[in-house]
């Protein structure tokens, strides 16, 4: 209409969120952690970047990955940095991880009315040297766990995570026990597969994969040093220690 | 800043809010307590928390239809839903049972879920509905507990704790929190002076107020007290078997039998309860944790060496010894 008024009635919605597929994994040893995550970022069927991480470093025993609305991702990333921060100015000390739990669940539910569309997966190394994994749902409601994935094809990979980590339906051999933790070498093994395998079946996973590595201070890496394309983060050689594994996943 | 607020001034639950809000720093959710000791809920100690809303007319509707899952399945944000908790009370104190599974529409989110929230030694408190919301709030309340045993140098009651969350919940009605919980424990026990003996009704009164406590609260306002409660998408079948085995003159051994035995018949019947029982028994010394028990488990083997244990799997499998519709005995009609 010639006055600015419309013909037929208007409807208007606020949506600020997207979905832009992936996946997160973490596994919790002994006295280790090891958190996962693709590279892919999508938005319905195309690939925005083949190359957006989303798990991230916050202090020298501690790794998040996120999951979900990408936007909404990085600025909680971003706000959980902050606070870490803050806290080492006042505390001349990182914050511990069950701490950093409670932290996350506080700040993502004073979003309860309108939420951060992101899963997180929370993992490292717990103040008594034992390894550890924190899964969040998007308002806030966590929970410690020995293995949690997340995102896209977690219905494909958890599965398989209960059967490999937690012997679900499997019986042990006769007068031997299934054990209560897996070594390093076979959980980096379940969790390459595992993304491999998403990747196949999953059209939101793919490109690169990025694995966190968190070993308790004083503990071997059980030859994750040698192993290709291996980065170590850690800051100091007397501590908790950090490594980073890349991996190509396909690009189709 | 101002003009931040008068946006939206006019909608209703933006009103209600906005007196939260005004206890705080207007600058976003940078409180000076961040900065310092307290972190996490520390900055929930001075007043009622600030949450961030979205720049909508009416920000309920906003909320409701990016998470409600019933609405629209197809929404994005998936709150976890689905349980069967129970409590009662009976002479020996308050048994609690919960299963812990969890779903986000059909897809079973966790097996592992604890949904008795500790809230200090003395209250239990259940969840059913949003976790985050149980989970935030009843530990929320823990806080508020604490600071009401030190402010009056006792411990707070049943009544006052549970009434403490239903006001709480209320305050945020229609925006769209979902719980219903039941708040247990225990009542110290009031020492009446010797003179006083012969009981006047003001201390017959006061003694009710004694002992276990089971009150239920959920997000609608509802603030109930009982001395039987199931909550949950599985109440029905766990009231099923609770009603049939229940007596106030139960022993410790019965009370928890019977609480494990309910919890199971939900986990059996209602698709989105089951994969393990929690259980737990309140006494005048507090609450105390008996076991964690494999739904499966029960129902092939039962729930082992315990207290009050049958001795056989739950299921009905063994009670009938073969003799179903399928490989029926050739009856004499039949021949």
């Amino acid at each position: 209409m010639p006055d600015g008024s419309f013909a037929h009635p208007q409807q208007r919605q606020f949506n600020p969120y997207t979905d832009n597929g992936g996946t997160i994994l973490a596994i919790a040893g002994a006295d280790f952690t090891v958190i996962a995550g693709d590279t892919r970022q999508s938005e319905g069927y195309s690939i925005q970047t083949r190359y957006a991480p989303k798990v991230f470093r916050l202090t020298d025993r501690a790794v998040l990955a996120v999951n979900g609305f990408a936007a909404d991702g990085n600025m909680f990333v971003k706000k959980v940095k902050q606070r870490l921060e803050w806290y080492r100015h006042a505390h001349a000390k990182d914050m511990p991880l069950h701490a950093i739990a409670r932290l996350i669940q506080t700040m993502l539910y004073a979003q309860r009315f309108f939420p951060y569309y992101v899963y997180n997966i929370l993992g490292g190394i717990e103040e008594d040297g034992s390894g550890a994994v924190y899964s969040f749902d998007p308002v806030g409601s966590y929970e410690r766990e020995a293995c949690r994935a997340a995102g896209a094809a977690q219905s494909l990979v958890q599965p398989f995570l209960d059967n490999q980590i937690y012997f679900k339906n499997q019986k042990a051999a006769a007068g031997q026990s299934h054990p209560a933790h897996l070594p390093l070498s076979d959980v980096l093994a379940i969790v390459i597969d595992s993304f491999t395998s998403a990747t196949e079946r999953h059209i939101e996973v793919g490109d690169g994969l990025e694995i966190y590595v968190v070993v308790a201070k004083g503990r071997s890496p059980q030859g994750l040093e040698t192993m290709r394309n291996v980065q170590e983060l850690s800051t100091r050689p007397d501590g908790d220690r950090m490594f980073i594994l890349r991996r190509e996943l396909k690009k189709d | 800043m101002n003009s931040f607020l008068t946006r939206y001034s006019s909608t209703s639950p933006e009103a209600d809010i906005r007196k939260a809000k005004e206890l705080f720093d207007e600058d976003g959710d940078v409180s000076d307590v961040m900065w310092g000791s307290a972190s996490g809920f520390g900055n929930l100690a001075s007043g009622v928390p600030m949450f961030k809303l979205p720049s909508v007319p009416d920000p309920t509707s906003f909320l409701r239809m990016h998470t409600d899952d019933h609405a629209d399945p197809s929404c994005r944000i998936k709150i976890k839903h689905g349980t069967t908790t129970l409590a009662f009370r009976f002479q020996g104190g308050v048994i609690v049972a919960v299963d812990s599974r969890a779903t986000a529409g059909s897809y079973v989110a966790s097996g592992t879920v604890k949904k008795v929230i500790e809230i200090n030694p003395y209250l239990l408190g259940t969840m059913a509905g949003g976790a985050a919301d149980c989970q935030y709030w009843e530990t929320y309340l823990g806080i508020q507990c604490r600071l009401h045993e030190l402010r009056n140098r006792e411990r707070i009651s049943v009544a006052a704790a549970s009434k403490y969350l239903s006001n709480l919940v209320y305050s945020y009605k229609g925006m769209g929190l979902s719980m219903g919980t039941m708040i247990c424990g225990w009542d110290k026990t009031v020492r009446i002076p010797e003179m006083n003996r012969d009981c006047t009704e003001a201390i017959r009164a006061n003694c009710r107020l004694q002992g276990p406590a089971i009150f239920y609260v959920d997000s609608d306002g509802s603030r109930l007290k009982g001395d039987l409660f199931s909550v949950g998408s599985g109440s029905t079948f766990a009231y099923g078997v609770l009603d049939q085995g229940y007596r106030w003159d139960l022993t410790d051994a019965e009370a928890q039998e019977l609480g494990r035995r309910s919890i199971y018949a939900a986990g059996h019947r209602d698709a989105f309860s089951g994969n393990t029982v929690n259980l737990y028994h309140v006494k005048q010394d507090g609450w105390q944790f008996i076991g964690n028990y494999d739904v499966s488990k029960l129902h092939y083997e039962g729930p082992g060496d315990v207290p009050g244990a049958p001795g056989t799997g739950y299921g009905y499998d063994l009670r009938v010894a073969g003799r179903t519709s399928s490989d029926a005995p050739q009856s004499e009609g039949q021949a």
